[in-house]
């Protein structure tokens, strides 16, 4: 069967296609004067840019990430901006799941931008190609969102820095806790990527050291919209814990249909990491289960916190920041107090003097010391153990926080990450 | 016909102009050496695809499998294997070649929808593969940590790593070559006979034409070189992720080659250069964009089937 | 071992059951127009969206009644501007067009209801297991499956004894004598694709109870439906309802021995049918060869 091409009625199709021809044109044409405006000469501004997904599946994390992101680049710019000079945020939509797409926005923004900084990815693999990138051209890159351990572990650069925790952190956060209080035999539902794979390992680590057992584990494909044969199996498996190491999408499908099964009544639901979108997201009596947290708006200790909450909610539409808007606004921070305070943009000297550099409080949002550890990279931040609930005493209270835990803590040794920094000459 | 030769020769003389020198001006016009090459590359991948699309009247909706066979091929051979550009991008082009020609063999007597289907239902099946083998492609993290490597000419190094501008000339090179070669293999009486076979598949197999060995033929070039831009894809991004082999991207392909054109040989081209740079300024312009792309393909199918090329040609 | 397979096998009718529907709206507008819809997963994400909207003043029953036909209403406007067009061309065309029209409704449900995952709650006493021993057997899937078996069955009803089912059938044979005579051939094709939209819609609310509701909902359910109509037989509505359940049980029943390969199975399934039989277990010879 050929592919043959409609002779067309031409009257009726000429005039359709001119008039498009010619609005398409005029469009095209406004589109392309931004890049011929000559900047004003003057004051250079500082250029941060932003890769992170604004559609697709992720949108929502992204999203939150730049508002935090933004919204910390007004405050420096009213504190007299980097290096006297105004800072402004450039953001480019990695999307959810086209790599090639985020390593072309990072090229875009390090090549034609010329950013002074790069943040993100919320997107494990986006996070692991842009940090390649960065450390290849040479600019402070740090990570937002993405958690997957090789970051700050086995595929670690000089330049790249990390604000959301490793998988190893978070599992060793709550371990004790589960172990103590809820039994000995775990069963894991366990995505199918890196993310899941060491999340889980994590766990067993622990359940070893305490002489638990492992029940089972699901690896359930990234991306699952049906998990009724995995909660078969482990409802078979009869564990005490039941584990969703699930995140995002995947975390809100099981943890929906592991409460419509009825399991939440027969076992001890828990994870590692969770967060306030998904908890948002599910209907109230899917709202349970232990979980860690890698920041929360409640924070009665930390001073803070209810100004950074009511400020946020104004540019937030009345909505309360999540950990995700804390990673952003961190992040941003990061690169101008250590520019102000070195008095450079030189990415060598900034890297240097980011080792063991700590968090001020107003920017940390945490009880303890927040710092990047030397080594790695890797920010030690608190961790928030606690339990979700249906309903709080205010509409977005959904987190119960029973613990916090020093991220230092629970962080494995350097020497045991994978990560070998090398700086260049 | 003197004033439409001189025209194509003309107008192919100032495509390959343009090619030559866009690392001197790209920067100029708010862009950047690497958006090149990535132009080069999908057109490659869509050009490919019109050859059988086009030309031999088609349709494959799955070649996103083996342009994604060609990007793993070369990453995974840099990765575990030897690290070498050239290796690597021959292994990725092999791997496309081997599952084209067992794929091929196997849905050649198929026609219309159902090879379109089936091409899908391929390319899934790879998608699939590289999204759940973890230890091998990375999985959903993708094939990371490795890069192309500096090619060793004995004499001198063509560091294709650091300097954005000698990978573009690489690429171009490779771009150049395959044209060639099919642009040569379409004038041949091959090339005639597949033409034959688009316009009316019957006719041809009356004449004695044997339609399926011409199509698998036709089937084993085009995935060829589709491999042979994954492999370049790859290297472009010192990565490799699973949305390579997705139907997606194959969606993609096909659009490029609607929109510049399927009747002409440059169309592939002039498509991937719009559709590219299209979503490259769309999206920094816009959290939209994916409105705006979508109503593009629809503008595109609705009044300009024959692609842009077809509208020039119209003139 | 035996016991796991079996609740796989009957869990995997359920989801298969709901692969059916959305495969057989998808199947109604392949058959008599010959487009290949691949925005049918943005009709399902607007169709859970409007329901979720709906649910505050009507309730979950009434959204479910309503949202459909909305959807469907929405699905007769596309149809008369857009799908129309591209009528007796090549499916390439069909297809190019329906994809994009697919980015249009997803990112225009993020542009309307945003990117957040909005919580869907279905009626309390839904919600609950038939019994501790087949918990997954929960009220609303059986709901589910109780819901799209009558909808198959009025979906067949209307085909074999209504004027329209009547005329629908005549048009998949030859729309050219319909035309003939004297059909509103125009019309005949908005009612069918408004048919098959409403399905769509359907299973949209039917899958924000289970499912997160997220712009991308209706992504990863438009390919295993043009598997389940490959399997069943283009042309056949039979077919695609027996496709569906198929690839809802192999599914199901690969996860227990070989999860990594539970969606691959499904084109694995199809790649061996178009190799073996490729007009499919029911479909007729030479169907839009």
């Amino acid at each position: 069967m050929s592919v043959s091409t409609q002779a067309s009625s031409k009257l009726s199709y000429a005039i359709g296609r001119r008039t498009v021809l010619k609005a398409g044109l005029a469009a095209g044409a406004m589109q392309f004067t931004g890049p011929f405006i000559v900047k004003a000469l003057g004051e250079e501004p500082i250029k941060i840019g932003l890769a992170d997904p604004f559609t697709g599946t992720y949108a929502e994390l992204g999203k939150h990430e730049q508002i935090g992101c933004q919204f910390a680049v007004d405050e420096i710019n009213k504190k007299g901006g980097i290096l006297g000079r105004p800072v402004t945020l450039i953001s480019e939509d990695s999307t959810s799941t086209d790599t090639g797409v985020a390593v072309q926005k990072g090229h875009l923004l390090i090549d034609r931008d010329k950013v002074n900084f790069l943040l993100g990815n919320v997107n494990s693999a986006m996070a692991l190609a842009l940090g390649d990138l960065s450390s290849r051209a040479g600019v402070l890159h740090i990570v937002t969102g993405g958690h997957t351990d090789a970051v700050t572990g086995s595929d670690c650069h000089w330049n790249v820095f990390r604000v959301c925790n490793t998988t190893r952190m978070e599992t060793d956060a709550v371990s004790k806790l589960l172990f103590e209080k809820y039994g000995k035999r775990w069963y894991f539902i366990t995505p199918d990527y890196a993310f899941g794979h060491t999340l889980q390992s994590g766990f067993e680590a622990n359940l070893k050291k305490f002489g638990g057992t492992v029940a089972g584990a699901s690896l359930a494909p990234l991306g699952t919209t049906d998990f009724s044969s995995y909660l078969i199996q482990a409802e078979a498996a009869k564990p005490d814990v039941i584990l969703f190491l699930t995140a995002g999408e995947d975390a809100v499908n099981s943890l929906k249909q592991a409460v419509q099964f009825g399991l939440d009544k027969k076992f001890h639901i828990a994870g590692a990491q969770q967060e306030l979108e998904v908890l948002e997201g599910l209907p109230p009596d899917a709202r349970i289960g232990t979980w860690v947290f890698e920041w929360y708006w409640v924070q009665p200790k930390v001073p803070q916190v209810a100004d950074f909450v009511a400020a946020i909610r104004k540019v937030n539409d009345g909505k309360v920041p999540t950990a995700r808007h804390w990673f952003g606004y961190a992040s941003v921070w990061t690169c101008a107090l250590i520019a102000n305070q070195l008095k450079t943009l030189d990415a060598k000297k900034l890297a240097k003097g980011l080792e063991n550099f700590t968090l001020p409080p107003e920017v940390a949002l945490m009880p303890d010391r927040v710092f990047y550890r030397a080594g790695d990279n890797q920010l030690m931040p608190d961790l928030y153990v606690g339990h979700a609930v249906p309903h709080g005493p205010e509409p977005e209270d959904l987190f119960v926080v029973d613990d916090v835990v020093k991220g230092a803590d629970v962080a494995l040794p350097v020497d045991q990450t994978g990560c070998h920094l090398t700086f260049p000459a | 016909m003197i004033v439409g030769r001189n025209w194509r020769l003309a107008a192919n003389a100032l495509i390959w102009l343009v090619l030559l020198t866009a690392p001197l001006w790209l920067n100029a016009v708010g862009g950047y050496t690497q958006l090149g090459t990535l132009v080069l590359v999908m057109a490659l991948a869509a050009t490919a695809l019109n050859f059988l699309l086009g030309y031999t009247g088609v349709l494959s909706f799955g070649h996103a499998a083996y342009f994604g066979l060609g990007a793993y091929g070369a990453g995974l051979t840099i990765k575990y294997l030897v690290p070498d550009t050239l290796l690597g991008m021959l292994v990725g082009v092999a791997a496309a070649v081997v599952a084209a020609a067992i794929v091929g063999r196997l849905i050649v007597h198929l026609r219309g929808i159902y090879f379109a289907m089936v091409t899908i239902a391929f390319g899934q099946i790879f998608y699939f593969i590289a999204f759940r083998w973890n230890n091998v492609t990375g999985g959903d993290d993708g094939l990371s940590n490795w890069s192309r490597m500096p090619i060793n000419l004995g004499i001198d190094k063509l560091d294709i790593l650091d300097s954005p501008t000698t990978f573009y000339y690489f690429v171009l090179f490779f771009f150049a070559l395959s044209l060639a070669v099919m642009a040569w293999t379409l004038r041949s009486p091959f090339g005639r006979t597949l033409v034959a076979i688009r316009e009316n598949e019957r006719r041809a197999r009356f004449l004695g034409v044997p339609v399926d060995a011409h199509i698998w033929l036709s089937w084993m070039i085009s995935c060829t070189f589709a491999g042979l831009a994954g492999a370049l894809y790859a290297l472009l991004n010192n990565f490799a992720d699973p949305h390579v082999l997705h139907w997606e991207q194959s969606g993609e392909f096909v659009i490029m080659a609607v929109l510049g054109g399927m009747r002409s040989f440059w169309g592939p081209l002039v498509g991937a250069a719009i559709f590219v740079l299209l979503q490259e300024y769309v999206s920094s312009m816009t959290e939209n964009w994916m409105s705006f792309i979508g109503l593009f393909f629809v503008v595109i199918v609705l009044f300009f089937p024959n692609g842009v090329l077809g509208i020039v040609s119209r003139a | 071992m035996t016991q796991l397979v079996l609740y796989n096998v009957f869990n995997g009718l359920i989801i298969g059951a709901f692969y059916a529907l959305m495969a057989l709206g998808l199947s109604l507008i392949l058959n008599l127009s010959g487009v290949i819809n691949f925005a049918h997963g943005g009709f399902l994400a607007i169709g859970a969206y409007l329901a979720y909207t709906l649910m505050p003043y009507l309730g979950f029953w009434g959204a479910l009644a309503v949202a459909p036909v909305l959807t469907a209403a929405l699905g007769v406007l596309v149809e008369r501007l857009l799908i129309r067009r591209v009528y007796g061309r090549d499916p390439l065309y069909s297809l190019l067009l329906t994809f994009g029209l697919a980015f249009i409704l997803q990112d225009g449900a993020r542009i309307i209801w945003g990117p957040e995952t909005q919580p869907f709650a279905v009626p309390g006493w839904l919600s609950n297991s038939l019994s501790s021993e087949f918990f997954f057997l929960t009220g609303y899937r059986l709901f589910m499956v109780a819901l799209a078996t009558v909808t198959v069955i009025a979906l067949f009803a209307v085909l074999r004894w209504s004027r329209l089912g009547m005329r629908i059938r005549a048009g998949v044979r030859d729309l050219e004598t319909v035309s003939a005579l004297g059909v509103n051939v125009g019309r005949l094709r908005s009612l069918n694709f408004a048919l098959g939209i409403y399905l769509a819609g359907l299973a949209g609310v039917l899958a924000a109870g289970m499912l997160g509701l997220q712009p991308t909902i209706g992504n990863d359910l438009i390919m295993p439906s043009f598997v389940a109509i490959i399997i069943g037989g283009l042309g056949s509505l039979p077919g695609t309802l027996v496709g569906g359940l198929l690839i809802g049980v192999a599914s199901g029943v690969t996860t227990v021995f070989f999860p990594s390969a539970s969606e691959a199975v499904i084109y694995a399934l199809m790649a061996l049918v178009l190799l073996v039989r490729p007009r499919g277990l029911f479909g007729e010879e030479g169907r839009l060869q």
